[in-house]
Parts: C-alpha cells; sequence; structure tokens
C-alpha cells in the first residue's frame, strides 16, 4: 500500500485520539493495581456501569454524558470508599488479599453485570449527543468530536491526576503506602485511610470513563470483560503506579492499533500491541515509566 | 362368602385405579425441547428477542391441545454466545433433562459445535441463522431457517454483487472487510465467490479484531483503494463502529453495505439514524409494500407489545419471525410424523413445504432453503432517531431480488448519504 501523507498523519491522529480513551479506562487501575496492590479486575466493570448510568440521564434529561459523569463522580467515589472497606476488612487485614481478593473482584465483576442486565436489559445502548455526529476537517485531518472530546476531558483527567498524586501531600501520601505503609504509618499517617481514598479515586475515574465509552461506542453488560486485558497491559507497560507511564502505554498501544490497521491489517492490531508490551518489558521489566 | 373375596376385590381396584393412574402420567408428560439460547453476551439482544418469539409460539400451540396430545415445554441455558459452552449445555439437555428434541442457539458460532453432538446422538436440529454452519459435517438431519437458498454463504450475499453489477457503469473493483469470526468469515468467503462470478477485483480484503474500538482507519485503508464496492460482514457493535467510521472519514464509494447484523435491529435503527442513509444492506423483512408473508402483521401484533414491556428488540422484523417459523415448522413435522421418531420427523421436513410467518419454506437436501429470499435494502430518507418512521415503507427500499423490488439503487453512496 502506498503510504501517503494523509493516511499517515489521519493514522497518527486516530491513535492519539484513541489513546486517550485507553488512557481513561487504565488510569484507575494504575492507582489500585499499580499503586496500592489491589487486583481490581471489576475495574472495567465499573466503567461499564458509569456508561448506563450516563446512558440514563441523556435518556431521562438528555444530559450529556460526560458532565454526567463529572456530576455523579462523588457517588463512584463513595462507591468505592465502600468497595474498598468491605476488601479490606474482609480480606486485606486478614493477610488474605492475594487469591481471596482477587475472587472477590470477580465476583463483584460478574453481580455488576448481572445487575446491569436485570435493570437495563441485553439491547446495546448508544447515546447520541449534540457532537456525535460532527467531523472537524482541517485540511486531509478528520477530527470525530466523538473521540476529541473524550481525548481532550481525558487528558485534562490525567494532567490533573498527575499533578495531584505527585505535589499534594495526599497524592505523596499515596505513593508512600506504595512504598513502605509502615513508614507512613510512624509518621503520623493511617495508610488504610490514604489507600481507601485513593482506591475511592480510582473507582470515579472509572464513573468517567464509562461516560467516554458510551460516546465512542455502543454498550452492553458484559462489554467490560473486553476491557480487562487491556487495561492492565497498560497499566504494566507504562510502570506500575505511574499515571505518566499510562498515558505513554496508552499512546502507545493507541498509536500501533491504529497503525497497524491502516498499513498492515487491521487483524496483525492486537498481536503488535501485545508485542510491544512484551518487548518493552524484556527490557525494561518494571514498565516504561515504572520506579 | 370367603372372607377372602373382599380383599382380592381391594387389591384389583388398587391395581386398576394404579394402571390408570400412571397411564394419565405418561399422557401429561409434557414434550421437552431443549437448547442454548443467548441470553447475555454479545447477541443476546436478538437471542432475548427470539426466545420470546419461541415462547409465543408455546403458548399458541399448548392453548390449542401441545403436540401428538401433550403440551410443549422448553429446557434452556444461557450459552452466553459463547461456544464453549455449548458442548456443556447440550450434553446435560440430552443425557440428564432427557429433552426429546434440540434446537439450536443463535448464530453461527454456538451452531457449529451443536452439530456433532445431534450427529452423535442421531437428533434433529433445527438452526437459527448459522451460514453454511453444516457445510463440512453434511449432518442430514440438520436444517437452517435463515432463508440463504442451498448454498448459503453465496446466497448471502450474492444479491448485493447483483445490485452492484447493475450499476451503469458496472462495478468493477471491490473492497471486502469483516470481523474475525465465524459468520464474517463465511460471509467473505461467499463475497470472494461472487465478486469472481460476477467479473470483478478484489483491492481490498483483510479482517479486523470483532471488538475494534475505532474503525476509521480501516475505513480509511479501504479508501485508499479506491473501490467502487465496500462490501462489510460484521457483528453489531462494529456493525456500529463501522458505519459510523464511513460517515466520519467522508467515505467515498458507489456502494457500501453488506451483510452486517445488527442494522436489523430496532436498537440500532434508532441509535444510527440518519446515519444509514445511502446503504445498501441485508435484511429479512421491512414493511415494504412489496412484501406479503400473510402471517407477519398477526404474529407482530403478539410480539412488539411483549417486547416493548420486556425491553427487547421493538420492531420484531429481523429474528423473531424466523424464530417462530422454526418452531412452525418443527411443531407440524411432529404432528404429522405422529411420533417423536428422529428420523421420521426429519423426513418429513425434507419431503414437505411448510406455510410460515415468513412465508412459505422448503428444504434442499444440505438442510437449507431449497430457495433463497434474503433481501437487500437501501435506507434513505432517515431523519432522527424516531423508532416509528422504521414501521412505515419508503425508509428501507428493496432493491433486490427484482422479484420483491420496491424502488431504484441509488448511487453513488457518497452523494445519497444525507
Amino acid at each position: 500500500m502506498e503510504i501517503s501523507a494523509d493516511l499517515l498523519l489521519n493514522a497518527l491522529v486516530s491513535g492519539l485520539l484513541l489513546a486517550g480513551f485507553y488512557a481513561a479506562v487504565s488510569v484507575g487501575v494504575s492507582i489500585s493495581f499499580g499503586m496500592l496492590d489491589v487486583v481490581n479486575i471489576a475495574h472495567p466493570a465499573f466503567i461499564v456501569l458509569g456508561s448506563y448510568i450516563a446512558f440514563f440521564a441523556n435518556q431521562l434529561v438528555g444530559a450529556d454524558p460526560i458532565v454526567t459523569a463529572f456530576v455523579l463522580s462523588p457517588a463512584f467515589f463513595l462507591l468505592g470508599r465502600i468497595m474498598y472497606r468491605i476488601y479490606y476488612y474482609s480480606f486485606e487485614q486478614r493477610g488474605q488479599e492475594s487469591l481471596r481478593g482477587l475472587a472477590f473482584f470477580f465476583g463483584i465483576l460478574f453481580i455488576t453485570e448481572v445487575g446491569l442486565i436485570l435493570a437495563f436489559g441485553v439491547d446495546y445502548r448508544m447515546v447520541n449527543t449534540g457532537y456525535s455526529a460532527i467531523t472537524w476537517r482541517i485540511g486531509f485531518l478528520d477530527l470525530p468530536l466523538r473521540l476529541v472530546i473524550p481525548f481532550t476531558v481525558s487528558l485534562a483527567m490525567m494532567l490533573g491526576l498527575h499533578y495531584y498524586l505527585s505535589r499534594t501531600f495526599f497524592g505523596r501520601s499515596v505513593l508512600a503506602v506504595a512504598q513502605d505503609p509502615l513508614a507512613l504509618q510512624l509518621m503520623g499517617v493511617n495508610p488504610r485511610r490514604v489507600k481507601e481514598l485513593a482506591f475511592a479515586l480510582s473507582i470515579a475515574t472509572a464513573g468517567v470513563a464509562g461516560a467516554f465509552l458510551i460516546v465512542i461506542q455502543p454498550v452492553q453488560p458484559s462489554l467490560g470483560r473486553v476491557y480487562i486485558g487491556l487495561v492492565f497491559a497498560i497499566t504494566v507497560l507504562g510502570g506500575m503506579g505511574s499515571i505518566a507511564g499510562a498515558m505513554v502505554g496508552a499512546a502507545i498501544l493507541g498509536i500501533a492499533e491504529s497503525f497497524t490497521a491502516t498499513f498492515f491489517g487491521p487483524s496483525w492490531s492486537p498481536a503488535v500491541s501485545f508485542g510491544l508490551l512484551l518487548a518493552a518489558l524484556a527490557f525494561k521489566p518494571s514498565g516504561l515509566l515504572g520506579r | 362368602m370367603s372372607w377372602r373375596y373382599p380383599r382380592f376385590a381391594a387389591r384389583l381396584a388398587a391395581g386398576l385405579l394404579f394402571a390408570a393412574g400412571m397411564t394419565t402420567a405418561f399422557a401429561a408428560d409434557p414434550i421437552k425441547i431443549g437448547f442454548g439460547m443467548s441470553l447475555t453476551g454479545p447477541l443476546a439482544g436478538n437471542g432475548k428477542a427470539a426466545l420470546l418469539a419461541m415462547e409465543i409460539w408455546r403458548e399458541d400451540t399448548n392453548a390449542k391441545g401441545g403436540l401428538l396430545g401433550r403440551q410443549v415445554q422448553f429446557v434452556y441455558y444461557d450459552d452466553q454466545t459463547n461456544p464453549s459452552t455449548v458442548p456443556g449445555i447440550y450434553n446435560k439437555l440430552l443425557d440428564i433433562d432427557k429433552v426429546d428434541l434440540i434446537m439450536s442457539g443463535y448464530g453461527t458460532n454456538v451452531i457449529a459445535p451443536t452439530i456433532p453432538i445431534a450427529m452423535r446422538k442421531n437428533m434433529v436440529l433445527m438452526s437459527l441463522f448459522g451460514t453454511d454452519a453444516n457445510a463440512k459435517f453434511k449432518y442430514d438431519r440438520y436444517f437452517q431457517i435463515m432463508p440463504n437458498g442451498p448454498d448459503p454463504s453465496l446466497g448471502l450475499v450474492d444479491g448485493y454483487f447483483d445490485v452492484a453489477a447493475a450499476m451503469k457503469p458496472k462495478a468493477q473493483t471491490v473492497a471486502l472487510v469483516g470481523a474475525d469470526a465465524e459468520y464474517p468469515h463465511a460471509a467473505l468467503e461467499g463475497a470472494r465467490r461472487s465478486v469472481k462470478n460476477h467479473g470483478m477485483k478484489i483491492v481490498y480484503d483483510k479482517t479486523y479484531p470483532p471488538n475494534t474500538t475505532d474503525c476509521a482507519p480501516v475505513i480509511r485503508a479501504i479508501q485508499a483503494t479506491n473501490p467502487d464496492v465496500v462490501f462489510v460482514a460484521s457483528y453489531p457493535p462494529d456493525s456500529a463502529c463501522i458505519v459510523r467510521a464511513a460517515n466520519e472519514v467522508g467515505l467515498k464509494t458507489r456502494q457500501f453495505g453488506g451483510a452486517m447484523i445488527g442494522l436489523g435491529y430496532a436498537a440500532m435503527k434508532q441509535q444510527l439514524g440518519p446515519l444509514l442513509n445511502g446503504m445498501t444492506s441485508w435484511e429479512l423483512y421491512v414493511p415494504e409494500p412489496t412484501i406479503k408473508f400473510p402471517f407477519i402483521a398477526e404474529f407482530l401484533k403478539k410480539y412488539q407489545p411483549r417486547a416493548a414491556a420486556d425491553k427487547l428488540d421493538a420492531l420484531g422484523f429481523y429474528l423473531p419471525p424466523y424464530a417462530y417459523a422454526q418452531m412452525q415448522i418443527i411443531g407440524e413435522a411432529i404432528q404429522k410424523a405422529g411420533s417423536l421418531d428422529q428420523g421420521k420427523i426429519a423426513q418429513y421436513i425434507h419431503a414437505n413445504k411448510f406455510s410460515t410467518v415468513v412465508g412459505d419454506v422448503n428444504f434442499a437436501a444440505n438442510g437449507e432453503w431449497a430457495t433463497g429470499r434474503p433481501l437487500y435494502v437501501q435506507y434513505r430518507g432517515i431523519k432522527g432517531n424516531d423508532l416509528d418512521q422504521w414501521r412505515q415503507p419508503g425508509k428501507a427500499v428493496v432493491v433486490w431480488p427484482a422479484s420483491l423490488k420496491s424502488g431504484e439503487h441509488k448511487y453513488p453512496y457518497h452523494e445519497n448519504r444525507n
């Protein structure tokens, strides 16, 4: 195939726009798994839950999904706090977090999925916003707003989280609890509370990512399972516990997917993406920006 | 009189009562029909709609006294649209639940693993929308309700390329694309043969992973080959992905569409709305004046209110009528064969024509329809996301086959998009 400038640039832009979405769906796992060592395999189910809540608000009052997600993020935050408390008192406190905690989150994944089926049915759901069908064209570049707006909001969210976790006292506590919870405790900070609030933050990001998901594509209750591999791959590729790493990992996978689909055939995309993951880990096992 | 006489009479009476009770119990045993169905997973929307249609048939049949004087009972399990669940489900249905008959689940992916199990037990298998699933097995008790004709993967797609060949000038180049899954692979195989038969050239022929999030790179790669015709074989989420990407990239081609599952669903029609304008797509029933299935209106009157209440496919134009029709065929075969003997049922189905809610149906030796009847329609004049506009003629104009045509094909696609 002839590699023209417009094809090349559009592939790059598509990859970056996709990366914005991928970063949003995986940043929560970067926090929960990367920083807190909580293997929250149910994270994609919360993303789908966020999608359905955004869909419901859109159908009921015509609310924009992304606005809905931010308005309801305190509710997701609270949900995350409850989830972590149950997890902590049932498993982590007793030293049973590894296998039993994983089983717990698997259970949450399936319960959430079945709950969505009972509440909303099994049909695919999509939203139509004022910008869903609009595409900006700048020369030969196509910029569908359905991807541009989630990308922009995601970028702002990622930068905000990166700043918060690296510059504020609480953020540094979260990084500290990942390194040495006992030392943190000796400094007068309650590690359990820090982990609870950080985990709640990760669930709040899932709600926002869910809004992006339903703007971008149709959603059905079991869609979360499709993203389990991707979110953990981006977290590991970028480096455990690194928000910037999650952004870089998402960019690599998004651009690889777009370029492969454009120039070599879309069925190769997963192989190329995960091949890059393996290659990166072979040279830097801690991930690209991992400590 | 001996004191033994009353005791003997009592024993005789008890024995007679027991025998009567046993006979009554056997006669009252329902006929059990077992199947897996997609109640969760990517095809659950259609699976649940199909199940509703089958339940309507069961209720209608039982209200008339059932089959062979026995009520009909369904035994079914959720196959999660996952082929790996199929062997377990059907072994349980046959060995533990001891069903009298089996039906398939919905879709090629779950039908294919069901066939060897049916073959092992010599069971009749009426299947629901499998594309060429029996091609390698050649099982003589397999039947298929999807109206593709005796060569299903070609019959499904040939109409699309007939429409392309009728354009002036005739289309020369074709791009083929589909999801990496059983059904799209079968459809693309048929498309390759049809393209060759029509003397056209394939300039793009690739597949994509089923849950691709952004289809724009795929559409751009296709656009770069400048094809006259773009044919897509896809499942619901990627059908929506492809339609959106085509509009966003501004795909320019003379004919765009194909055998895209999902565009027949009410939810997709409602949500995609005007994005579908100009596309040429495969359908099975549309409310055009040329489509006259005698009993379809009666079926839809029963189906639509219940579907709305259960949050299922509100129109019921795609799968539900055919799910009902397959039960009509099985029911008639059992009744006329006079028994549940699988050989007699299969023989009856092979030898007879059936009058169903989707018109007359008869089967070829391989279990597919003897004469195919897919429709190719062009979506036009769709405004907004109102679902009721789809209940009226004129939104999905039949452009193929000629015998059922309700309007002329308008091209090129990009000039008829909006």
